[in-house]
């Protein structure tokens, strides 16, 4: 039987059009081995949750430089869980202030990234805790 | 897995996509899913986009969910982006041009990576137009990956073929070769307000009209070459690409009418054929040969010469099938 390749979808949800380091993850995934589905800018929860499902993926990573992410990154989790598809991932990252980093994790964010955070160190991160489901 | 095609036949659209899946990681006992759904397929029209890359497929595929949604139509994409042939990952960037679709349940868009396959799909597109058969899509749009010349695979799956061009991409003589040029059940010329469109706009219609008759029928079709409007220009865009539609469905009934479609469903059906049967027979051999160490040493042997790839695909041959062609 072939291996399960990784999936994951890469998302900028709110009124935020700087996509630098997400396009930056979108090329370091791919190079690790990864299926990326990258949306690109101001996406609503709603429409990343319905993307999620449409494309079967293990893992959703959000991006958010606004300062929306109290907002935004829960949203998504919470859509995702609504659907059944609360085995799905969801990670974020940006400039989160710590503080808002154990409220996010009790949404249902995975973990965060935050600045300083290598491309090696995420990738090693999804390789050792997203497995696709059978 | 039985409750997969289940699931996938009351509409579940995760469920749907996790089967295309299965079929792309090539997950054991998967056909017991497509056989519970095989039954109830063959019902939506499949149109092709092809072209090469940046020619605007996404975009056009985008304008054209619009303007079937427009008409209570329902689409179903399946958009293809190549897959790395060293890491195996891909970036799937498609779908960031039909983003505005995204929450519409009557659109159902699928990216595909084409995991190694050569002809401008990937293999599971085969599989992935049944699936959205059966989810009831009126209309399947399947983007290849931005092609050359000749990945024109396309052509086994689509009842209608669009191939879209840009200007400025070669001379006449590319428009007289074989490949991808011959396979259009409809031009698009895209991007028309650039220079060079009329140039290529001649050129096309030259082309077509030394093209026999590729359905043999006494009223054929003739290919149809149309110009689209800049993107630039929403209204103008919208617009042709409602002339695109309509051209598309009035091909698709052309087919009804000269009882062709059945003749493009044994050519599918070939193709899905050979397909499984690649899959079942070639590929567990392959992944044994991998898995096992030996593929690595039949590497190093011809390597060093002291045997070659013909030699060697003999011996596998001898030693995996009972009964071979010619032999029996």
């Amino acid at each position: 039987m072939a291996k399960r390749r990784i999936r994951i979808l890469l998302a900028k949800p709110g009124l935020d059009g700087h996509d630098r380091g997400a396009r930056v993850l979108a090329r370091s995934f791919r190079d690790a081995g990864f299926e990326v589905i990258y949306t690109g800018c101001h996406q609503t929860p709603e429409q990343i949750v319905a993307t999620a499902l449409q494309e079967d993926v293990d893992m959703v990573g959000l991006s958010c430089l606004s300062g929306a992410h109290n907002y935004l990154y829960p949203a998504v989790a919470k859509g995702l869980q609504e659907n059944g598809a609360g085995d799905i991932v969801v990670v974020g990252g940006g400039i989160i202030p710590e503080k808002d980093i154990p409220p996010l994790k009790a949404a249902g964010l995975k973990e965060i990234f935050t600045p300083g955070a290598t491309l090696d160190s995420i990738n090693e991160w999804i390789a050792a805790n997203v497995t696709p489901k059978e | 897995m039985k409750e997969l095609g289940k699931r996938v036949l009351a509409g579940d659209i995760r469920a749907a996509s996790r089967l295309i899946r299965n079929l792309e990681d090539q997950i054991t006992d998967t056909y017991i899913a497509i056989q519970e759904i095989f039954k109830e397929t063959g019902k939506s029209h499949v149109i092709g986009i092809t072209g090469a890359p940046g020619a605007g497929k996404s975009t056009l595929t985008d304008e054209l969910i619009a303007a079937y949604r427009k008409q209570d139509k329902t689409v179903g994409v399946l958009a293809v982006d190549p897959t790395s042939p060293f890491t195996g990952g891909a970036l799937l960037g498609d779908r960031i041009r039909m983003l505005r679709h995204a929450e519409d349940p009557g659109v159902f868009v699928r990216s595909l990576a084409t995991r190694g396959a050569m002809g401008g799909i990937s293999k599971a597109v085969g599989e992935g137009i049944h699936v959205m058969d059966v989810l009831g899509k009126d209309k399947i749009i399947v983007e290849t990956v931005g092609v050359g010349q000749q990945e024109v695979e396309i052509i086994n799956h689509a009842h209608t073929v669009i191939v879209v061009l840009v200007p400025g991409m070669g001379d006449e003589i590319q428009a007289l070769k074989a490949g991808l040029m011959e396979i259009a059940d409809i031009f698009v010329i895209n991007k028309a307000d650039r220079e060079g469109a009329g140039k290529l706009y001649k050129e096309t219609m030259n082309m077509v009209q030394m093209s026999r008759d590729k359905y043999g029928v006494s009223k054929g079709w003739v290919t149809p070459v149309l110009l689209v409007e800049s993107v630039l220009e929403p209204h103008k865009f919208a617009e042709s690409v409602e002339v695109l539609r309509d051209k598309i469905d009035e091909h698709y009934q052309f087919l009804i009418d000269n009882n062709l479609i059945s003749e493009r469903m044994r050519r599918k059906t070939a193709a899905e054929i050979t397909e499984a049967i690649w899959g079942s027979v070639l590929a567990p051999v392959l992944e044994q040969l991998e898995t096992s160490g030996e593929m690595k040493r039949m590497i190093d042997r011809c390597l060093l010469k002291e045997t070659d790839p013909y030699s060697l695909a003999e011996e596998i041959a001898q030693r995996f099938m009972k009964q071979r062609p010619g032999t029996s």
